[in-house]
């Protein structure tokens, strides 16, 4: 029968030899190299539960007036956009748990990009020849931070409107050009034209979905081209042999059982853990606000850049030359994935290694790109921990400016210690991994045995 | 000349009152039934003779904009004494820190002796009686989106504003709600009836009631506050749960 089928499609397509050849793929057998698959799948519900948000929601924000059984809206005045989310939510089958599903899908998206990045800069997978690879990768975790905002921004409740808000300030800060852009994107000043809701739906259900999914096209067939890195397991792995399972009948159930995992995790989520009531934030209105917004986890390393960049203006006379909010909003993550993408060539600058690596280092075997990397994600990570100061003052009482002091004087020496006990951690472990491999030798031969050539 | 005198009797009552006020524990030693007797065991180091206040500009700015111990008592009325005792932020331990809610050590009726004791020294408010039975629940909602929520957050949650907490609002009783927004304490801001008008309140009062209970649709409500908490569950639990599974299904074949 199954036979039958695939001699059906080879005769009309010619394409047994590819899918032989496909079938035959050998995957390096490591768990860390599922993490981009998590990605993968993630994506792939995302778009899934997506589809289903489209049939319903409706990006318009003509104003309308809330009818419907939720008491505390009954009446208010709103967008359509808005209106269209709140019944969703709780008129339509499926609504919310398809709804939940998708915001936390993002949520979870992102975070499998960042592991799966983590994987690829520890073990230095992205040198020659993967280092486009390793771009195209990048650009995808911009475009899902985006996509993300987008997506959040879209459904015009308190929190997306201040969000927007945020962004907008964040946009004119830009010298020379910020004013500019933002006036081009908005087609307005602050909320904008209506168009802009058009705008923002086009690009999260249709520009960059597809951008997404053409980048991650190109990025597994680069994978695949070049084939997949892999540790240096024994003797018998070199930079020419390949080991480990072939993709039937090793990968591919192995893979399959992975995006039923992912599906049950983020549909579990979505039925049990709520996320984004919007009902209970209510509609925005210009200049309304609700204290403590904060936008989706991804974003929370700008908030707290904006709150640890000391308050000034670069001014000249009456002229804001660059607004505040720019340090914060826009030079630092720039700074940030500037350095992300110039890692390669400046790891082949420093290192004088030109050559194709096909072999993964493990942390410790390479000090510095291990210490440097642990020096700029601590970096980041202690920017991100500042944007939740303040739910930490309310929830624990710890006093706010203290805090913002505190990691103001921590994003500075922090990366610092992580730069010198990273590189310190690694080289004990390769001495204690030396020590170890010397007195196996010397155990050996006590018992007279021939030494084992290494 | 005077004021030079003035100034440092002041002070000297202050400093005198320092420990005063640290050592006054309610129920330690003071067998005090009046109102006035309670006022002068627990209130007068930081409130003043009669109500007077204990203020003097060469003290440090304590709470706010009180430079001293504590602000005049005469004509606050009974609507802020009651407010300030039942909630708990009257007596103050430290004049330098936010009051907070918290039980009061005074029963239901040293405390209407003391409200009684406060509202004679001068004319002022008497207790509010709000009635949120008459309110409008989504009224409620815009009108506390708009004059309350940029400090209180939406859902009555609570968040930081500038040196200073504005509390989760789920303690507060409908008769203290009515009294905050007539007063504001510390640093919120005061809504006479020009600002909110009785029927107003309440309706911002039934909305705070009903976000005590809010309607959690789509399961476990993590907080009401949003991103920060969900960003802890996407990878607390989530992440860590697919990098789990990514180990067990990714563990190496026997070979
Ligand atoms: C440690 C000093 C201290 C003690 C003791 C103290 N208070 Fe206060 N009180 C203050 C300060 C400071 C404020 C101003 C706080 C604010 O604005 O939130 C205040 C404010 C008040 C107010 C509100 C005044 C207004 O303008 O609305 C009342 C009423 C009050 N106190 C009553 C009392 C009573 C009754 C007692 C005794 C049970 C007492 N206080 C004990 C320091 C103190
Ligand atoms: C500028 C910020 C701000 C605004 C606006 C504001 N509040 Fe407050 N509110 C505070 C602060 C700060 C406190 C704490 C006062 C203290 O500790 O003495 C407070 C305390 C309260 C309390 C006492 C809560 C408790 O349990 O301790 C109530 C009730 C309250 N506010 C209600 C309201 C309502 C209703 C509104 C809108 C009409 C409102 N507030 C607007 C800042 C604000």
């Amino acid at each position: 029968m199954i036979r039958a089928v695939v001699r059906y499609l080879d005769e009309r397509s010619g394409t047994a030899p590819f899918l032989k050849k496909a079938l035959r793929y050998v995957f390096p057998d490591h768990w860390s190299f599922l993490l981009g698959e998590v990605a993968l799948y993630t994506f792939v519900i995302l778009v899934g539960t997506g589809i289903y948000l489209t049939l319903f929601f409706e990006p318009s924000t003509a104003t309308t007036y809330y009818t419907g059984h939720y008491l505390p809206l009954r009446g208010h005045e709103m967008s359509v956009a808005y209106r269209s989310a709140v019944d969703l939510s709780f008129k339509v089958r499926a609504g919310l748990l398809m709804r939940q599903t998708h915001h936390w899908a993002a949520d979870v998206f992102v975070a499998s990009i960042v592991l799966h990045m983590l994987r690829i800069f520890f073990t230095g997978a992205f040198r020659k020849p993967r280092d486009l690879t390793y771009y195209l990768g990048l650009t995808m975790l911009i475009v899902a931070l985006l996509e993300g905002y987008l997506g959040y921004s879209l459904v015009d409740d308190l929190l997306s409107g201040m969000g927007l808000a945020i962004g907008y300030s964040v946009l004119m800060s830009i010298p020379f050009v910020g004013g500019n852009l933002a006036l081009l994107l908005w087609g307005a000043p602050f909320p904008g034209k209506p168009d802009f809701e058009s705008r923002m739906y086009v690009a999260h259900v249709f520009l960059l979905p597809i951008l997404i999914a053409t980048l991650l096209g190109l990025h597994l067939f680069l994978v695949a081209a070049r084939h997949h890195t892999q540790f240096r397991e024994s003797r018998r792995t070199t930079e020419k042999k390949v080991i480990g399972i072939p993709t039937f009948p090793g990968q591919a159930p192995r893979s399959l059982g992975l995006f039923f995992a992912v599906a049950a995790v983020l549909f579990l989520l979505g039925g049990l853990i709520q996320i984004n009531p919007i009902w209970l934030w209510g509609p925005y209105h210009v200049a309304q606000g609700t204290n403590g917004a904060q936008p989706d986890w991804y974003l929370g390393w700008l908030i707290g850049a904006l709150r640890l960049v000391p308050s000034f203006d670069v001014t000249i006379g009456h002229y804001t030359l660059v607004p505040n909010p720019f340090w914060g909003g826009a030079l630092f993550p720039l700074l940030v994935f500037l350095i992300l993408y110039l890692s390669p060539w400046l790891e082949r600058r420093l290192t004088g290694e030109y050559g194709f690596r096909h072999l993964l280092d493990r942390p410790r075997d390479a000090p510095w790109r291990t210490a440097l990397g642990a020096a700029l994600f601590t970096w980041v990570f202690v920017v991100f921990l500042a944007g939740a100061s303040d739910r930490v003052f309310v929830s624990f009482g710890v006093s706010y400016v203290g805090q913002i002091w505190v990691y103001r004087v921590l994003v500075v020496i922090l990366p610092v210690v992580a730069l010198f006990a990273t590189r310190r951690l690694c080289l004990a472990l390769q001495e204690s991994e030396r020590l170890g491999r010397i007195r196996k030798q010397a155990e050996a031969e006590a018992r007279g045995e021939m030494p084992q050539p290494e | 000349m005077h004021a030079v005198v003035r100034r440092a009797l002041a002070t000297v009552i202050v400093v005198l009152a320092l420990p005063a006020a640290a050592g006054a524990q309610p129920g330690v030693g003071v067998k005090a039934k009046t109102g006035k007797g309670l006022y002068a065991a627990y209130c007068l180091s930081c409130h003043g003779v009669d109500g007077s206040g204990v203020t003097s500009t060469s003290h440090p700015p304590g709470v706010l904009d009180v430079h001293g111990l504590g602000p005049p008592l005469k004509g606050v009325g009974a609507l802020a004494a009651d407010f300030y005792l039942t909630i708990g932020y009257m007596p103050l331990a430290d004049p330098h820190e936010q009051p907070r809610h918290t039980k009061s050590p005074f029963d239901d009726r040293e405390i209407a002796a003391l409200v009684a004791y406060v509202a004679s020294l001068g004319k002022g408010a008497g207790v509010p009686h709000p009635q949120p039975q008459r309110g409008d629940i989504s009224r409620g909602l815009s009108l506390f989106t708009e004059h309350c929520a940029g400090c209180h957050q939406v859902v009555a949650e609570g968040g930081y504003v500038t040196n200073a907490v504005a509390p989760p609002l789920h303690q507060a009783t409908p008769v203290q709600i009515a009294e905050a927004v007539r007063i504001g304490p510390y640093l919120m801001p005061t809504f006479p009836a020009s600002q909110i008008s009785d029927s107003q309140l309440n309706s911002i009062i039934a909305y705070v009631q009903w976000a005590k209970h809010p309607d959690d649709r789509g399961g476990w409500s993590i907080g009401r506050i949003g991103p920060v908490p969900e960003g802890l569950v996407a990878w607390l639990i989530a992440a860590t749960a697919l990098v789990g599974c990514c180990l067990v299904i990714g563990r190496r074949f026997q070979r």
